[in-house]
Formats: C-alpha cells, sequence, structure tokens
C-alpha cells in the first residue's frame, strides 16, 4: 500500500516555486525562495528543518493565513484544480477549514480560554459548516470520540485539560468538516516523550481511517520516522530534498540531511555514538550567502558551490538541491564520520549567528 | 561548615525527602478536598563524587522540584539532603552564599534564564561580584568560562546583547554563568529543550565535556531517554514524586524492568525507519498529582496491575545492579 501512494502521480497537494517574502523596515527577507514540492493524496509528508529554515512559514502560506507583513510573492499552489497562491480571498475563505485545515504548534494558543471547547467545536460547526445546533452537539461528540476524549468533557474549558488533550482538542477541532488536508505544526514538540507516542499514534489512525493527508510540520526526525510517508527536507527557504521517508532518511543525499541524521541520539544505537552537531546557524535571509546557502555549513563544500546549486534527480522521485549530489553516495560515508564536520566553521560562525 | 574530617566518597545524600505543595487555598479544605500535592514524596538515594545522573519522568512526575530541592532553592516539606556532609535545612542565610557556589542551577530556557538588558560581560560579572571577586580579575575569569564552553573568540561577545546571540550560543554562555564560581554540582534542567537539533549536540558535548574536565558532579533532568544516555551512566525514574526504577542508564535501556520504565524506553522515537515500534504499555490519561492512587502510584496506567498494587506502596528493592519500586520484583 505505501508503495503505491508514493509514486506522486496525482498529488492532492503541489507546490511549485513558491515564494514567501516579509517586509522589515526598507527590506524584504525571503523567507522562502522557491520551494517545490509534492504532497500525495491519503499520505503523511514530513516538513524538516531548523528553526528559520522557513517551514512554518510554507505551512502557514499553504492556507494564507501569513502574518500581515508577509506576501505569497510568486510561485503556485495547485490543489484539487486550483491555485491557492492566485485565487480571490474570499474562494480561499471558503476552502479552509471544509478542505484544509490547520493544527497550530500551540494548542493552548489555537483555543480561546474564557469559551468551553464544546462552544468552540460549535462555532465551526455551525459557522462554518452550516449545521444546526442539533447536529452541531452530535458531530462535536463524534469528534471527540474520534480523538479519544470522553465525550463529557465537552464542556470543559481549554485550562481543565493536559497538553495532551489540548492537542487532541485541536486534532478534533481541524476534522471537524471533513478536511482533505490537514496542516499540524510541530504538534507534540512540547509534549513528553509518552503523550507525544500517543498523539502521534492517533493522528496515523485518523489519517489512515479517513484517507486524509497531512503535512507534519517538525524539527524532529525522529518523529519523521516513526510516521511520515514522505519527507520535504527545508533548509534557508528553500527545498534541499525530498523523497519518500525512507530515500530521505536512509539515503539522505544533501549534506544538511546527513548532518541532521548525526545530530540525533538514537536510543537502540550503540552507547558510544557521539552525537555531531552542525556548526553553525542557518543564515541571514535577509542577506543570504551566494551560491548555496548551506556552503558556510556544509564540509564537503567546493568553489563551484559558489553558484547557484542545480536540483538533480538522485532516484526517481528524490530531488536534491546541491551540486555534488550525484556524489552523495561517497559523501555519505565521509558525513558519517564525526571528523569531517568537526572545525568546519570557526570564523563564519560568527556571521551567521542569527542576528 | 564543619571541617569534614575526612571526604566521603558520597557527596549528595538524600534520605526520604518530601516536598508537598498546599493547593486549593482555605475553601479546597473546607470543602474537605485534598490540599496538597506531593511533588515529592519519599524520595532517597545518594550521588557519588563525580557521578552524572539523570532524573527522568513525565512532566508533574517531581524531577523539577527534586532538582530545586538539592539546591535549597525550595524548603523541604520532610526527610533530609545533606550536601557534603551538611545537612541543607541546617544552612544558615550567611552561609547559603558558600553554598551556591559550590551548587548551581543550568536553567532549562536559555532565552528567560539571561536579563535581555545585560550585556554578556554584566551576565558573567554579577556571580564573580556577589562572590567577591575583586574587579581586576573578573574579566579573566569570565573569558575562561567562555572558552571552556567552547564559545570561539569569547572576547568579542562581552559587549554584546542575548538577543545578538543564537540559542546554541546563549545555552553556552548560561552554562558559563553556573560554572563560573566553579561548583562542585550542577543540576542542569533540560537544558536542550529550547535548542534546535542541530545545535543541541553541541551543547550536549560541552556538557560531557565541561563535567569530565572540571570532575563536576551532575544531575542532569530530563522526559527524553536518549538525552540522559548521552550524558548520564546512571539513571532515576520518578513518577508522581517517587522513585520507580534507579541504575546504570544502559541496563536501563536495554532491560528495563520497571512498567513504567518500559512505557517510557518505548515511547521514545528513534530516527530509523526500518525500526519496529510495539504498541505502548501503558493506560491512558495523565496523572493527576492532587489524588494519586493508593498504593503504587502507577497502578491505574499500569498493564501489571494487580490487588496487591492498590493496597501497598511498592518499597525500592535491589533487583541485580538496580533499585526497582514495584510488586513484581
Amino acid at each position: 500500500m505505501t508503495e503505491q501512494l508514493l509514486s506522486v502521480r496525482d498529488p492532492l497537494l503541489s507546490v511549485r516555486d513558491l515564494r514567501v517574502s516579509y517586509q522589515v523596515g526598507r527590506n524584504f527577507v525571503h523567507a522562502v525562495d522557491g520551494a517545490s514540492f509534492d504532497v500525495p493524496r491519503g499520505s503523511i509528508t514530513g516538513l524538516v528543518g531548523e528553526s528559520g529554515c522557513g517551514k512554518t512559514t510554507v505551512a502557514r502560506a499553504l492556507t494564507r493565513v501569513i502574518a500581515e507583513n508577509a506576501t505569497i510573492s510568486g510561485g503556485q499552489i495547485m490543489f484539487d484544480g486550483k491555485d491557492l497562491a492566485k485565487i480571490p480571498e474570499k474562494e480561499m475563505n471558503a476552502l479552509r477549514w471544509r478542505d484544509i485545515a490547520f493544527v497550530p504548534q500551540s494548542a493552548m494558543n489555537s483555543l480561546d480560554p474564557v469559551y468551553t471547547v464544546e462552544y468552540q467545536l460549535g462555532e465551526v460547526l455551525r459557522r462554518r459548516g452550516g449545521m444546526n445546533r442539533k447536529r452541531a452537539g452530535a458531530r462535536s461528540e463524534v469528534l471527540f470520540e474520534m480523538v479519544g476524549i470522553d465525550r463529557g468533557r465537552l464542556s470543559d474549558y481549554p485550562h481543565q485539560f493536559s497538553g495532551g488533550m489540548r492537542q487532541r482538542v485541536a486534532i478534533a477541532l481541524a476534522l471537524a468538516l471533513d478536511p482533505k488536508l490537514i496542516i499540524a505544526d510541530e504538534p507534540v514538540t512540547a509534549l513528553d516523550v509518552i503523550v507525544q507516542r500517543q498523539i502521534l499514534d492517533q493522528l496515523k489512525e485518523l489519517q489512515t481511517r479517513l484517507g486524509i493527508s497531512v503535512i507534519l510540520v517538525t524539527h524532529d526526525i525522529s518523529v519523521v520516522a516513526y510516521i511520515c510517508d514522505r519527507t520535504v527536507v527545508m533548509y534557508a527557504g528553500k527545498v534541499a530534498e525530498s523523497g519518500t521517508m525512507h530515500q530521505t532518511l536512509t539515503a539522505p543525499s544533501h549534506p544538511y540531511s546527513m548532518g541532521l541524521r548525526n545530530a540525533f541520539p538514537d536510543l537502540q544505537g550503540a552507547a558510544s555514538g557521539i552525537l555531531t552537531p552542525i556548526e553553525g546557524a542557518p543564515p541571514n535571509l535577509a542577506n543570504p550567502p551566494a551560491g548555496c546557502r548551506f556552503k558556510p555549513r556544509c564540509p564537503f563544500a567546493l568553489d563551484i558551490c559558489g553558484s547557484e546549486p542545480p536540483v538533480i534527480d538522485v532516484a526517481p522521485g528524490h530531488p536534491v538541491l546541491c551540486h555534488r549530489a550525484s556524489e552523495s553516495a561517497s559523501l555519505r560515508i565521509e558525513a558519517a564520520k564525526t571528523e569531517t564536520w568537526m572545525g568546519k566553521v570557526g570564523m563564519n560562525q560568527m556571521e551567521t549567528a542569527r542576528a | 561548615m564543619n571541617i569534614a574530617t575526612k571526604k566521603s566518597d558520597v557527596l549528595v545524600s538524600v534520605h526520604d525527602a518530601k516536598l508537598h505543595y498546599p493547593v486549593g487555598g482555605a475553601f479546597a479544605a473546607m470543602r474537605g478536598k485534598s490540599t496538597v500535592v506531593k511533588a515529592v514524596d519519599g524520595v532517597s538515594f545518594d550521588i557519588r563524587r563525580g557521578e552524572s545522573v539523570g532524573l527522568l519522568g513525565e512532566s508533574g512526575c517531581g524531577k523539577t522540584s527534586m532538582g530545586r530541592l538539592l539546591l535549597k532553592l525550595e524548603d523541604i516539606t520532610g526527610g533530609s539532603i545533606h550536601f557534603d556532609g551538611e545537612e541543607l535545612s541546617k544552612v544558615q542565610r550567611k552561609e547559603l552564599k558558600n553554598f551556591r557556589s559550590k551548587a548551581q542551577l543550568i536553567f532549562q530556557n536559555p532565552f528567560d534564564a539571561i536579563n535581555p538588558r545585560f550585556s554578556i560581560r554584566a551576565t558573567l560579572s554579577e556571580p564573580l561580584e556577589n562572590a567577591g571577586i575583586p574587579k581586576s580579575e573578573r574579566e579573566d575569569r569570565i573569558i575562561k568560562a567562555l572558552e571552556l564552553v567552547k564559545l570561539p573568540e569569547p572576547a568579542q561577545f562581552l559587549d554584546r546583547y542575548p538577543h545578538q546571540l543564537s540559542g546554541g550560543q546563549l545555552q553556552r554562555v548560561v552554562m558559563a554563568r553556573a560554572l563560573i564560581l566553579q561548583p562542585e554540582f550542577v543540576v542542569a534542567d533540560e537544558p536542550v529543550s529550547m535548542l534546535d537539533v542541530s545545535v543541541r549536540a553541541g551543547v550536549l558535548n560541552v556538557f560531557r565535556d565541561v563535567r569530565d574536565r572540571l570532575g563536576l558532579t551532575a544531575i542532569y533532568i530530563s522526559h527524553d531517554l536518549a538525552l540522559v544516555r548521552y550524558v548520564c551512566e546512571r539513571t532515576i525514574v520518578m513518577y508522581l514524586g517517587r522513585i520507580m526504577e534507579d541504575g546504570p542508564t544502559e541496563d536501563i535501556v536495554h532491560d528495563p524492568l520497571h512498567p513504567y520504565t518500559k512505557a517510557l524506553v518505548a515511547a521514545v522515537p528513534v530516527p530509523n525507519p526500518d525500526q519496529s515500534h510495539d504498541p505502548l504499555p501503558i493506560g491512558r490519561g495523565a496523572p493527576d498529582p492532587r489524588n494519586p492512587p493508593s498504593g503504587c502510584v502507577f497502578r491505574d496506567r499500569c498493564p501489571a496491575a494487580h490487588a496487591r498494587c492498590a493496597a501497598e506502596v511498592p518499597q525500592p528493592r535491589p533487583v541485580g545492579s538496580r533499585l526497582v519500586a514495584c510488586h513484581l520484583f
């Protein structure tokens, strides 16, 4: 079944050359600078990267809920035959909740503390879904059952729920009108490991049962390994690499993805394993380095990396934005060694530190 | 402090420590509702000099409260904690300064732990000033501390402000501040949870390196066993204010004994797509610290609970290299 959905023939969502910029004073910060990827039907796609690499901006741009000083300055977001980057706001608004729903990073912030959870669910169901009070009430009970909360707790206020429960409520809200796509921004980041696992299991179960697609924004590749079918690795506003979860995690082909893999502790791995950080920080996007943006931190950078890197398919459906993508198999061997990453940055670290 | 005749092998000794917080106030008391949360409830362990111990558990298990008790940031409700032979509750205010220079806290969130209006120089001068280090020596000590935490070219950071530093750099400054008075003992409370994974590894490596070089005794508080394993040779698992299991980290990772530890180990996601996952061996529902179950506090989520678990509080018992508080053992 997985093999089937991984050939992206008829994607639910297809993003091409997406650009989003923030105006800061007189400058423009190109937070997303030409991102392209597909989201297959009935799958979970992980959008991975460090803070400040543009993954949340991409997620928000897909629903066009972006900051006031941000604009979608180019590209296409094809969803169900419509270009979400271009359709009028009224049409976009009709799609939100019904077709695309958003689970924000902190569930506490997405729920209004002065209304009961039932009221907030009801509001979406009545105003967005056109249901009457009775149907909305019945649907709320179904939704609570789906996310595994006792229906008796519908009349509780957000503060009466634990962090994990609140995240379940946020998922129930997103599912309210049967959307085709759910975008979840770091849904488990603030949670304990056990609760995290329970929420991920629930999300996976619902995604499979309802046949919907999920975009999961996360910085944690263990979460990607646990639950995702596809991976989109972002770095400094660009897609560094995308492919099936297996391709990107077992054969990472962009040096950044290789570095991320080294930085993760593996509970099942050898005890003597040393974690290797990627020194430095993502570049300031108001003034990104010329050519490959990972160059200042990359242990494999050559002179050619000062020019714009090409997108190379290392395998079908596995595009990589790197001059040396064709050598990825041998680079991977080098990247697994700690000394490869040591002392690369030094001086550069100062310049690239986020101001 | 008394002059110890002979330095004992044990630096910190915790005996039946309790920390109870009153909650709900007078009205709840009148209605007969429980008015204390037992954040730490009868915890005992020793930490040897130079040992690194992980305190592992979910939010609300009492691990942070335990850490604060060890640093005398909270007044103990019952039991005792000895630091270097001295009972903490008997340390007088005047002597507290001396204790503080020996035992330090590394905070969780570097963005909150440092005053945004203080330059890095001012941030690091403050503890030196409090300890009465003369002005002429301070700059030198600050540079040395920043070198210790591997901030390259530390001099150029002195006049910067926190917002000009990245999270990883800032967490190193937080570490430098904790280490600048050369403590013997540090408590690190989830020191990398606010950092990006790519910089986490660097901060953890610095922590390991500094600990080994200074021979520090350390407590590392976290809910993530993968992180604890990276820095601690021994792990204490807590649940609702009590110790469930205490032993060598590798044994706990590979063969968890207590049912709660089993769940914690199973829940840690692994960055390997081929790893199979068993269903979580734990019941739903967050523990309510105001109303813990009778007997074993874990029994309402435990897949192996039986009649005895409700009746009798399991005491920690030695099982091989470990202590386990469970009636199954």
